[in-house]
């Protein structure tokens, strides 16, 4: 692989984690918070109606794993393309 | 023994108390700001750039969670319900935003601000300058806020006038980011993470232990109550809501595009505020970028996740102690609140009890957002202590936010205007005087800001994330994807769509343009001011893609440049 290549290909393979957290990121917070709480809240998880807790909570710890996933993807594909030093 | 101990405890007093935790705290600010004073541009504006991704985690958790965070955020939450989840949201979800898409490679590109960026990306001091502009602007309407935070807390629990709290804690801030710069301010910042987070998590355990039995707020808040009834808190508050004729709390009153847009707008606005983004050009490398806002995020996490569970618990205790009793019965700390004018009774029908209604013609009680954390610990009678501990942390919030937007208004203005564009022959020695110059000058309007708010503050600190998210957010997105995007693209964009944002703010929310303010009824797509950044920022890529398709590419040079900043490594230090 030339160096142009490699960068190319370590791009692509970045956006298409970027696309598929990001992708998370919407469904939980816009989606079960928002677009289709009314839904979710006709399930009730101890006293929180889902749609409520997606909302005030779920969609919060969801983020923080999001984060910590993509820290380990990237970690790993720098290591792949030798861009870690 | 025992006896002998909880009497000394009690003896101190509130008062005391307060004295004792915010001294103690204040001394170690200062101690660190002594111990880190910044003696080169390089420590002043990032902190020489090798802050570990711990710490920078905890100054970027201590440095976004201002007194809104702390004081209001729960308050807002309590009386908003289920709606107040568009702050829980999106200041949060902002956070992921910076992780993927900014921080990484920002920090690869290795400069002191944020205009600096947008100049050098853009290849246009003009792009510079509007850069300088918009962060001169969202910031200013940011610190503001924070000062009269300190005001409040102070005059509540120091029994000071308002505007003598205003001046110490100018006078706090002042000596430790002229002193320390961005070296001073991160390391003060950690300390400040750890006293915030205590002084939150402390009382919120107790008053949930108190309320649900369960010592995790998070959890407790989904439990069932104490009292052996085997009802839930939730299902509770929302037959109390409904019973005095509010929106059941789970459910909310605002319309479901509002709510999306204004989510959006603060995430987007969160990831364009030029203060959290420059904490990320003081790590070492591109990797630790990315693992410190992931901490940044965990460390805030926890504060906001308990924040709805202290929004319930406060509710719930405020209806419970206040509601359909007798004046003459209401506990100590209502009475003292009432002195503030936070709280305010009128006994409209003369019955002598205290009426808490949705309906405005019939409801006698008046609760301010902002007591609802700070009166807490004393509606639930925790210890003195805990009371006191609250507003040390309260302190702790508003000064931290207040020191990392003070550096960007003096960074603004000693580095991108005067070492950039007036005067770049300026020593490194001059511009390090200019910075602290321009920090001093920024305190002192901050606070002038803060004793003499202008009627227009409060609604603006809120939209100071439109505004970042208008101007910042698309001009740092599309000059980091998007190759081919030009100067004339971006600065059209930026002014655009931060003048649009100005507009709609001024004319619904402000009221500047008619002789009564609009009714919602007039909001465009059915969005409030709030929200409208979500529109202002999809303005601004519309109209950047479109003058870039009309005019020249940018130079082969930056359009490496950007090539350059996607590959992670041989990150250099920040550089002028």
């Amino acid at each position: 692989m030339t160096d142009k290549e490699k960068v190319k290909s370590y791009w692509k393979e970045n956006i298409k984690y970027v696309l598929i957290l990001m992708f998370i990121w919407f469904i939980v917070s816009f989606g079960a918070g928002i677009l289709f709480k009314d839904a979710l809240n006709t399930i009730k998880i101890g006293g929180f109606k889902l749609g409520f807790w997606f909302a005030q909570q779920g969609s919060m710890y969801v983020f923080v794993v999001l984060i910590f996933v993509y820290v380990r993807l990237m970690n790993k594909l720098d290591k792949k393309y030798g861009y870690d030093v | 023994m025992v006896m002998m101990y909880s009497l000394l405890v009690e003896g101190i007093g509130v008062q005391n108390w307060t004295y004792i935790l915010v001294g103690i705290t204040f001394t170690i600010y200062i101690g660190i700001a002594i111990w880190t004073r910044a003696g080169s541009t390089k420590e002043f504006y990032v902190a020489g750039g090798g802050v570990s991704p711990l710490a920078n985690g905890m100054a970027t958790a201590a440095d976004w969670m201002s007194a809104a965070s702390f004081i209001s955020m729960a308050g807002i939450i309590s009386f908003a319900g289920y709606d107040g989840a568009v702050y829980l949201m999106g200041w949060t979800g902002g956070y992921v935003l910076l992780a993927l898409l900014l921080a990484p490679y920002l920090r690869k590109f290795g400069k002191f601000t944020v205009p600096d960026f947008i100049g050098d990306r853009y290849y246009s001091n003009t792009a510079r300058f509007v850069g300088v502009i918009c962060a001169l602007l969202v910031s200013f309407t940011y610190v503001a806020g924070q000062m009269r935070g300190v005001g409040l807390v102070f005059s509540r629990f120091l029994e000071v006038d308002i505007n003598t709290g205003v001046i110490i804690g100018m006078l706090i801030v002042l000596f430790y980011a002229v002193l320390g710069g961005m070296k001073g301010i991160t390391y003060t910042q950690v300390a400040q993470y750890c006293v915030l987070i205590f002084a939150f998590m402390v009382p919120a355990i107790f008053i949930s232990i108190q309320m649900t039995g369960n010592p995790i707020p998070q959890l407790g808040f989904g439990s069932t109550l104490a009292d052996g009834s085997g009802t839930y808190l939730l299902d509770k508050l929302d037959g109390l809501s409904t019973d005095l004729g509010f929106a059941e709390y789970t459910e909310g009153s605002k319309s479901m595009v509002d709510v999306f847009a204004i989510t959006l707008a603060l995430m987007v606005g969160t990831a364009g505020l030029p203060h959290v983004i420059v904490r990320f050009f003081t790590v070492k490398c591109v990797k630790d970028a990315r693992k410190s806002a992931g901490i940044a995020l965990l460390l805030i996490v926890i504060l906001y996740t308990t924040a709805p569970a202290v929004a319930v618990f406060a509710r719930t205790n405020m209806i419970e102690t206040v509601s359909n009793k007798p004046y003459t019965d209401v506990p100590l700390w209502f009475k003292k609140w009432e002195t503030t004018g936070l709280i305010t009774f009128t006994d409209k029908n003369n019955d002598g009890y205290i009426q808490y209604v949705a309906d405005k013609s019939k409801n006698e009680l008046v609760v301010d957002n902002d007591i609802m954390v700070l009166a807490n610990p004393e509606i639930a009678n925790l210890p003195d202590w805990v009371i006191a501990l609250v507003a040390a942390g309260a302190l702790a919030a508003a000064l931290s936010t207040a020191a990392g937007l003070l550096l960007v208004i003096s960074s603004s203005v000693s580095h991108d205007l005067i070492k950039k564009m007036i005067n770049p022959n300026i020593s490194e020695n001059g511009e390090l005087i200019a910075a602290r110059l321009s920090a001093v000058v920024a305190v002192g309007i901050a606070g002038y800001f803060g004793i003499n708010p202008p009627g227009f503050v409060a609604a603006t600190v809120a939209l100071a994330f439109g505004l970042a998210a208008a101007s910042f957010f698309p001009a740092i997105i599309l000059g980091i994807f998007y190759k081919k995007m030009n100067k004339e693209g971006a600065i059209a964009g930026m002014v655009i769509g931060i003048t649009a944002m100005l507009l709609y703010m001024v004319k619904y929310r402000l009221g500047w343009f008619d002789d009564v303010l609009p009714d919602k009824s007039e909001w465009w797509f059915g969005i409030s001011p709030e929200g409208f950044g979500t529109i202002a920022m999809i303005l601004n890529f519309i109209v950047s893609i479109v003058i870039m398709k009309f005019t020249p590419d940018p130079p082969q040079d930056v359009q490496d440049i950007v090539e350059n900043i996607r590959i992670p490594s041989g990150a250099g230090d920040a550089t002028h």
